[in-house]
């Protein structure tokens, strides 16, 4: 930092009140909303492939009053927190498995290579096979792409532990695997565990939209009907729910997250 | 009386390598030994063979038993810390102990008195990066002392510190020894350290290892730390380090 002639160093440049974050992001947003106002107001695009934001509100209420929109977000997050809790509660207990095992490892090491890459809606044929146009059907696909979020969490959280950390364990007299997974293992991993549910949180909403498409009923579901209406606003507005519920859901998520790490620096 | 560790034959061979072979030694209770050489001489490993942490591959290793099943036969202090960052300094004091049949109480109650045994009374409720690396090594010592061990196996335990931090903590060290009567092997690469600390100073060297030679240090307690004998025991020890070097063994 340059110093002036007198010795005295220029007073720190702070965040005036318009370079100040929240006042940025605000603007931003306003902007944000103007422009996509004024597009429709211009007659740039018609309101019907893009909605202009001021004809939300009004679509909103009549999706509330109706019931609509309360059911749906009931039946899609009904989905969504039985798969993520399914997905995740299995992708852990494989990962810290094969992160315990060098057999189960070896022995898993082919059939998770071949149906890893498999994209998770590619399983919706037989999400439909076996369970119908089910609410299953959809926890089902939500499922299966958070269990590999979670397993490759979990198996890179688990096989990074400190060797050191086992070593001591063992040297306390803990030989048993049981003993050092609950004393070292599982602490250690849990930070890194933790940032595989969280990813799956996000990667469990685009789960949810794309299985109810094929209709099962929920968020998704409703907007593809109301698209083949052309109700773009009403689309709109479960887009807008499902950013609301995903902020909602991430939130609390990490209220938990912080509580479980409280003892990091 | 039977030595608490009695070490006949041993050898060890980890990786293709033999580390150590045709190994004895003794260690009579309450004594302090310290094990100098060159490093990958074998001087770590051997302290796990005591703590049955590796296998060895011929010989003996006789470790006497935990005096009552609340107690370990022995406990390790490593070179870093190894806290484990999740817990509180009294959680981590408690760490070995919890494997003791002992309840929760007594093992609180020992935990903490392990704690103000180092100095560190005060800083239960703290976590481990919230201390410094000497206030670390303390805890470290503190989870050992509270599983109230026979032997303390200690693997070079305050190399890592500042001089200032090591010269405190290994009067500390003397202290604690001489207050609980414990059995230590002390690994150190620091010649000066061994003689100050210890009643016999062995030198391993060669390869695979064996014992050089052992040294009585008969200077009286508490210690000068610039004592000539010593001084002068230091000087011959080097010596036959640097020969045990020069005739091809460890770096």
């Amino acid at each position: 930092m340059s110093t002036a002639p007198d010795g005295r160093r220029p007073a720190p440049a702070g965040p005036g009140l318009f370079r100040h974050p929240t006042f940025l992001a605000i603007l931003g947003f306003l902007g944000f909303l103007g422009i996509w106002e004024g597009v429709t107001r211009f007659g740039l695009m018609s309101p019907i492939f893009l909605p202009p934001p001021s004809s939300l509100p009004t679509a909103f209420w009549r999706e509330v009053t109706s019931g609509i929109w309360l059911d749906r977000i009931l039946q899609s997050l009904d989905h969504y927190l039985a798969g993520l809790v399914l997905g995740s509660l299995l992708g852990i207990a494989l990962g810290v498995a094969t992160g315990m095992s060098r057999t189960l490892e070896g022995l898993t090491a082919w059939v998770i290579r071949v149906l890893r890459p498999i994209p998770g809606l590619a399983w919706v044929p037989f999400a439909i096979l076996w369970f119908q146009i089910s609410p299953a059907a959809a926890t089902f696909i939500v499922g299966v792409g958070v269990f590999w979020i979670n397993y490759y969490a979990t198996l890179s959280a688990v096989q990074g532990v400190d060797g050191d950390l086992i070593e001591l364990a063992e040297s306390f007299g803990y030989r048993s695997r049981l003993v050092k997974l609950v004393k070292v293992v599982l602490p250690a991993s849990t930070p890194g565990i933790l940032a595989g549910v969280r990813t799956g949180l996000g990667q469990a909403w685009m789960s949810v939209v794309a299985a109810e498409l094929f209709g099962v009923a929920g968020l998704g579901q409703r907007m593809n009907e109301a698209a083949t209406l052309l109700a773009s606003d009403i689309v709109v507005v479960y887009m807008l729910t499902m950013a609301l519920l995903y902020g909602l859901v991430d939130a609390v998520f990490m209220l938990i997250r912080n509580r479980l790490l409280a003892w990091r620096p | 009386m039977a030595p608490v560790i009695d070490i006949r034959g041993l050898a060890i061979v980890l990786g293709g390598n033999t580390i150590l072979e045709d190994f004895d030694l003794a260690v009579e209770k309450g004594e302090f030994v310290a094990v100098v050489g060159a490093s990958g001489v074998g001087k770590s490993t051997l302290l796990r063979i005591v703590a049955g942490l590796i296998p060895s591959a011929a010989g003996t290793v006789a470790v006497a038993a935990a005096a009552a099943p609340d107690r370990r036969p022995y406990a390790m202090v490593f070179q870093d810390a190894r806290l484990l960052p999740w817990r509180r300094v009294t959680r981590n004091v408690e760490f070995g102990a919890e494997g003791l049949s002992l309840d929760r109480k007594s093992r609180r109650a020992r935990a903490e008195a392990a704690l103000s045994l180092v100095g560190l009374g005060s800083h239960g409720l703290r976590y481990p990066h919230q201390l410094s690396g000497g206030q670390r090594q303390r805890v470290a010592i503190a989870r050992a002392l509270a599983v109230e061990p026979e032997i303390l196996l200690m693997d070079e335990p305050f190399g890592a510190l500042d001089a200032i931090t090591r010269a405190s903590l290994q009067d500390e060290l003397v202290r604690l020894w001489q207050e609980t009567g414990k059995t230590i092997i002390f690994v150190t690469h620091d010649i000066d350290e061994a003689v100050y600390l210890a009643d016999r100073v062995i030198l391993l060297g060669g390869k695979p290892g064996r014992i050089q030679s052992q040294h009585v240090v008969t200077a009286s307690r508490p210690r000068q730390r610039d004592h000539v004998e010593a001084q002068g025991l230091a000087a011959e020890i080097r010596d036959n380090l640097q020969n045990t070097v020069s005739d091809g063994g460890g770096i």
